[in-house]
């Protein structure tokens, strides 16, 4: 099976959220930076084991700058054959999107993986867009694939349970929680990563309807009202008459 | 020229989230011009019912078929092209998001995801809102061009009635081949689902074994409230996948969110944060939940649930 999984790049989970420019740009000073976690642990991972199952290849795909070769070199250490990085500012899903799109519709791959959304923007945008550019079915939010050579069987989560689908020919799938089981890169893995083809393209499209203008912060909370355990009642009065949210 | 808006129906059901995006419609149509045409795709007896919301008209399009993204973006797009669509909104659901990005990329529109701001005019720009990184902030975003798609966060703007029943338009549309067929679906009956609560009362490693999980069902079941867990709890498979609230589980946005047993890590609190309120049981005084709480009750959870279960019962007595 040919199998392209496109991986991101996130600050940490853990990550101090601020930002600079008078508020139009992330502050990334004493940010870590990771592989995207859903890309990580679910995506790539799922990849690995069908071609594990089936033989084939796994091409890890990224649209970013070259500070992105750290976490392209990761993808590989666990255990992608080679890795292709989009060279442009990944300034919106859009961008990200069609330049994929743009990749894998001259490649022919079975299965294009992302994860069901980066745990910066939360948009969960980029696998729907690669889908309907490439004119595949997008399977999104998938916790359980199987894949006998010709057809797949994918679980998606949907609201309050699941739903079982199957899909013939090729698709798009986006990873969630559940779909494998996250590897930790050896020692053997990490020499070879940097061995391993890292082929770096130029960006078809760059332009993009969709800016962020500027960031701010969330309101913050008041600080937390500690209530009497022997006094469940002032609880209850307190969320009925001053949160109001009875 | 106006704004289109997919209200989900299904099993024919209109949800409180079809409501939500109707009345968004409304609010956006205000700012950005034009009439507000509900689109319900498969049955529906009371779709007339939409307008109480703010729709001008509705549309439905008989398609009984399973769910694929292809073919909904399909349906969408020609009924958008149909009425002269300048917007298209759609829930932030696991439908509307499969969705919302396809039909971005066929109308060539420019899409944001997640909003929870009524979008305002900036020149033939629009300015609208949503949260990122998971909640810690919120950018403001601006999209150019003649079109654009947003998917409306659940429970961010709650529905109001403002009209009365509006007319019901059948419409039908050329329906594509799927290459995707839904085998099955297996969800909860009779509760509403997590994303949607408006209460939720959710319980971690702190309730020590899944047979205890009894006094948390009976809090939930005295104010209505959908229940949830954390992941330890998931994973161990002391509570089923999908009450999972937290990074990798289901972000959720109740008006009450009410943890016991939970320490509050990081990437539980991804999940939660955006809660309008939030009230925490725990009996370390440490736990870093706290920080995050608008109330805390610091003793043994066993003690308290029952008792704030209670203190509910009489409440709702009085």
């Amino acid at each position: 099976m040919k199998l392209l999984v496109c991986i991101s790049k996130t600050p940490d989970t853990t990550a101090k959220i601020a930002f600079t420019d008078g508020a139009t740009k992330f502050d990334e000073a004493g940010v870590q930076f990771i592989l995207n976690p859903y890309d990580e642990w679910y995506a790539l991972v799922r990849a690995l084991e069908l071609k594990e199952q089936h033989g084939g290849t796994v091409t890890v795909i990224n649209v970013g700058g070259s500070a992105n070769d750290a976490v392209i070199r990761k993808a590989l250490a666990i255990g992608a054959d080679d890795a292709v990085r989009i060279d442009t500012v990944a300034a919106s899903s859009s961008v990200v999107a069609s330049n994929i799109a743009s990749y894998a519709g001259e490649n022919n791959y079975d299965i294009v993986f992302t994860g069901k959304e980066t745990i910066d923007y939360n948009g969960s945008e980029v696998g729907g867009m690669i889908a309907e550019h490439m004119g595949l079915p997008y399977i999104s939010y998938a916790s359980h694939l199987d894949h006998d050579g010709s057809k797949a069987t994918v679980t998606r989560d949907i609201e309050g349970g699941v739903e079982v689908v199957s899909v013939t020919g090729p698709f798009v799938l986006s990873a969630a929680k559940g779909l494998a089981e996250q590897r930790i890169p050896n020692m053997r893995g990490i020499m070879m990563a940097k061995r391993k083809p890292l082929e770096v393209v130029k960006a078809k499209e760059t332009e993009s309807a969709v800016s962020v203008v500027s960031y701010s912060l969330p309101e913050e909370k008041q600080g937390v009202k500690m209530i009497d355990p022997d006094n469940m009642d002032e609880l209850v009065r307190l969320l009925k008459e001053e949160a109001k949210v009875l | 020229m106006g704004v289109l808006v997919v209200a989900e129906s299904p099993k024919g059901q209109l949800k409180k989230a079809a409501f939500e995006a109707v009345h968004y419609a409304y609010l956006s149509a205000k700012n950005l011009g034009g009439e507000v045409i509900a689109l319900v795709i498969g049955e529906s007896s009371d779709a007339g019912q939409l307008g109480t919301y703010g729709a001008n008209k509705v549309v439905r399009v008989d398609y009984n078929g399973g769910f694929d993204s292809g073919v909904m973006c399909s349906i969408i797009t020609q009924v958008a092209e149909h009425v002269g669509a300048h917007s298209v909104i759609l829930n932030h659901s696991s439908t509307g998001k499969s969705v919302a990005s396809r039909v971005a990329v066929r109308l060539d529109a420019g899409l944001v995801s997640q909003v929870n701001s009524v979008p305002t005019k900036d020149g033939d720009a629009i300015l609208v809102s949503k949260p990122v990184f998971s909640g810690k902030a919120i950018a403001h975003c601006k999209i150019e061009g003649p079109k654009r798609v947003l998917t409306l966060m659940g429970n961010a703007l709650p529905p109001a009635e403002v009209g009365s029943t509006c007319p019901v338009e059948l419409v039908s549309v050329d329906v594509p081949t799927s290459n995707v067929e839904v085998i099955e679906q297996k969800t909860v009956e009779g509760v509403v689902p997590l994303p949607e609560a408006e209460l939720v009362v959710s319980a971690g490693r702190g309730m020590k074994d899944p047979g205890n999980w009894s006094i948390i069902e009976e809090l939930a079941n005295t104010i209505g409230a959908t229940t949830a867990c954390s992941r330890p709890v998931a994973d161990t498979g002391w509570r089923p996948h999908h009450e999972h609230v937290g990074q990798t589980g289901v972000a959720i946005r109740p008006n009450l969110y009410i943890a016991a047993g939970i320490s509050g890590a990081i990437q539980h609190l991804a999940g939660v944060n955006s809660s309008k309120c939030i009230v925490v049981i725990n009996k370390d005084p440490e736990a870093p939940f706290f920080k995050a709480a608008d109330y805390g009750v610091c003793a043994d959870l066993f003690d308290v649930v029952p008792k704030l279960t209670e203190a509910f019962r009489k409440a709702q007595g009085a």
